[in-house]
């Protein structure tokens, strides 16, 4: 076998366009890929549930008014919106993958808006936002969408809040009334002030003591400082006058980047290793060899494996060229690094019994790489297509399908690697297909031969 | 002159009622062949009579329906009707792999005697893919004899060659065989396998109608054209 080994390094070692391409190639793809994952489902499903009774969703803001429910209408106008009861079946469908996020409006929202509106104190208004992080692509996606659409809503309150405002400096001008933490006034204002101070300037000799009056002006200049004081409340409640609290399922929480940089690497192990293995067996059938080498030379097994292991040898170093020079750019977890070697090793594997269990079917070296290039790019395709995005039923077939091909388990495998997910399992469903897959193309290699 | 008429005395591969099928169509019924130490046998007959398939069954490279074959320790060689080398490499990586896959002991040295003995060591170095059909043909017989077997399988070696080529594949050969190795070519040239060949075994729809000497092939010795007293024997038997 490693004589065999040495022999097909020595010929990809004579076609340095080969090499070429095939360093290049993947490359150029997987960045093709990274930059389509920058788009998400226009319309995803997600979970609703307002919590506000329908009586109080109005906040009393002295002589005005604001309703909490078109500020929620214009949070869910931009998703196909799924009512839920309570908390518990928002959970279960976000878990389930049935709707890509879950809202919710807790009920004490409209008495925290009030509070920050009023400069009551206490914490500031927030909605829930409970996602699936499994799918690091869905899981930005939804982040981005909801986080659009709360800016939205903030505002459409920014416009109510800014409205209240001028009464609060038309009050400050030409006095009224005015609560402050729970406590009413009645501010002289302004122009009072200063027809008072002119008066009493007026009608002041020089010995005066009227000394009540000034006590009002100095009063409201109190005031009029304790209101600067609060000002920074009150922008800041203008600002962005509702907050998110984020629950992420599923344990973990890829950055898209990260993710990306896994789709990169995996597209590069996928393509390299699949053209080389299927190629390097179909070469073997093209040069007629393939029978003067089972007929006694080699045993059929372990030419497959010769096969798999310089084409998973080949594409793995690929991968890992890959990530090391995107991890110049993007913060990768070098400490994992060994984890991402496994994980590549792994997928490598997989690719590798897949591809000669292709050259197997493939007569000459060209339609064996015609062949790896139909099968393996639309279902790589299809392995990043996020839920939601499609029906349901659709999304099924489409998981089932993904699952029979290594580069869905081997992206998860990675991205657990480069995160910090438990990847047993990605590993485990590898070495399934590996398996499966060398063992369909040791059935079928006597046939080929034949 | 029937087949099976000549009894194994000193065969050094040996093979009893092969038998293959593929689906409904006989291609060998019970077949019986043997070959001596440093015997040139030659299986001619028409396309399609089973030559191929017998010397595939022989060599191990395809099973067989029925029957049994013995084979010599010291292994069997087989050359391929197609060229069965790597056209990327050099004459001489070809025969040093296939000596190391062979297991052949002392590989520098059978590498360079194969390349004197094949007349390769001037093309030694070069790529397979870019050499003649001639010379390629050579390299496939070399590796074929790679691991000194005691026994030879060819299938047509000489079909894609001009006269010239052809003799001195011919010489090649035996030489192997005046060094005791056994010879067992297929050929559709009955030319070639009466200048060349101790014995025959002619084959037609997987049946064998003559095993003897060549000179014993009916009426060959009364007419010049050896393809036509061929063609005439196997109208006679019903072929």
């Amino acid at each position: 076998m490693r004589w065999l080994a040495l022999k097909d390094l020595r010929i990809l070692g004579r076609s340095p366009l080969l090499v070429a391409t095939l360093l290049l190639y993947p490359a150029i793809v997987a960045l093709l890929i990274g930059l389509s994952l920058s788009r998400g489902p226009d319309t995803p499903r997600v979970a609703v549930l307002n919590e506000v009774p329908a009586g109080e969703r109005t906040i009393a803001v002295g002589p005005a008014s604001i309703d909490t429910d078109r500020y929620a209408k214009e949070l869910f106008s931009a998703v196909d919106a799924v009512p839920v009861r309570d908390r518990k079946q928002a959970r279960e469908l976000v878990q389930s993958g049935e709707v890509l996020a879950a809202i919710i409006v807790p009920a004490d929202v409209t008495d925290r808006l009030k509070s920050a509106i009023n400069l009551s104190g206490g914490p500031a208004p927030q909605i829930d936002v409970i996602y699936n992080a499994g799918d690091p692509l869905k899981a930005n996606y939804v982040k981005s969408l909801i986080e659009s659409k709360v800016a939205d809503a903030n505002r459409v309150l920014q416009t109510r809040l800014t409205e209240i405002s001028a009464g609060y400096l038309g009050i400050l001008l030409r006095g009224g009334s005015f609560a402050v933490l729970g406590n009413d006034f009645e501010v002289l204002g302004l122009r009072h002030s200063k027809e008072i101070i002119d008066a009493t300037l007026g009608d002041l000799p020089p010995d005066s003591l009227h000394r009540a009056p000034l006590r009002e002006v100095s009063d409201f200049a109190q005031l009029a400082i304790d209101n600067l004081d609060l000002s920074d409340q009150v922008l800041a409640a203008v600002a962005e006058p509702v907050g998110i609290r984020r629950e992420v399922l599923d344990g973990r929480d890829t950055p898209l980047e990260t993710f990306a940089v896994g789709v990169a690497a995996i597209v590069s192990l996928m393509l390299v290793t699949l053209l080389l293995a299927s190629g390097l067996l179909a070469l073997e059938r093209q040069d007629n060899t393939l029978r003067r080498l089972i007929r006694g030379l080699v045993r059929p097994g372990a030419l497959l494996a010769e096969k798999a292991l310089v084409a998973g040898a080949c594409g793995t170093g690929v991968a890992l060229l890959l990530l090391a020079v995107v991890g110049i750019f993007v913060p990768l977890a070098w400490e994992r690094a060994g984890l991402w070697a496994l994980a590549i090793a792994a997928g490598a594997a997989a690719f590798g019994a897949l591809g000669v269990a292709l050259g197997v079917v493939a007569r000459e070296v060209q339609a064996a790489s015609l062949l790896a290039f139909v099968l393996s790019l639309p279902l790589a395709f299809l392995a990043v297509v996020p839920q939601g995005a499609v029906s349901a039923g659709l999304f099924d077939v489409i998981s089932v399908v993904s699952a029979l091909f290594p580069f869905e388990p081997a992206l998860d495998a990675l991205g657990d690697a480069l995160g910090d997910g438990a990847m047993g399992g990605d590993l485990l469903h590898l070495a399934v297909l590996a398996a499966v897959y060398g063992l369909v193309a040791r059935v079928a290699l006597p046939r080929a031969a034949a | 002159m029937c087949a099976a008429s000549h009894v194994a005395a000193d065969a050094v591969l040996q093979a009893r009622g092969v038998r293959k099928l593929f689906g409904e169509r006989h291609a060998l019924r019970a077949i019986d062949v043997h070959v001596d130490a440093g015997e040139v046998l030659a299986v001619i007959g028409p396309n399609g009579a089973g030559k191929t398939t017998l010397l595939e069954i022989l060599s191990g490279a395809q099973r067989m329906d029925g029957g049994e074959v013995d084979r010599p320790a010291r292994g069997v060689g087989w050359v391929p009707q197609q060229l069965s080398i790597h056209g990327r490499l050099t004459v001489e990586e070809n025969l040093r792999l296939f000596a190391r896959l062979e297991r052949v002991a002392d590989i520098e040295r059978s590498v360079a005697a194969m390349l004197d003995d094949a007349g390769l060591r001037e093309r030694a170095g070069d790529l397979v893919e870019r050499l003649s059909g001639g010379y390629r043909q050579r390299v496939n017989v070399a590796v074929g004899l790679l691991g000194d077997p005691a026994v030879v399988l060819l299938d047509e070696p000489s079909a894609s060659l001009d006269p010239r080529q052809r003799e001195r594949l011919w010489s090649f050969l035996e030489r192997r065989a005046a060094a005791g190795t056994a010879l067992l070519v297929t050929t559709h040239d009955v030319a070639e396998a009466w200048r060349h060949a101790d014995r025959v075994i002619v084959l037609a729809d997987g049946e064998a109608l003559f095993d003897g000497p060549p000179a014993e092939l009916p009426r060959a010795g009364d007419e010049a054209d050896f393809e036509a007293a061929l063609v005439r024997f196997l109208e006679e038997q019903g072929h």
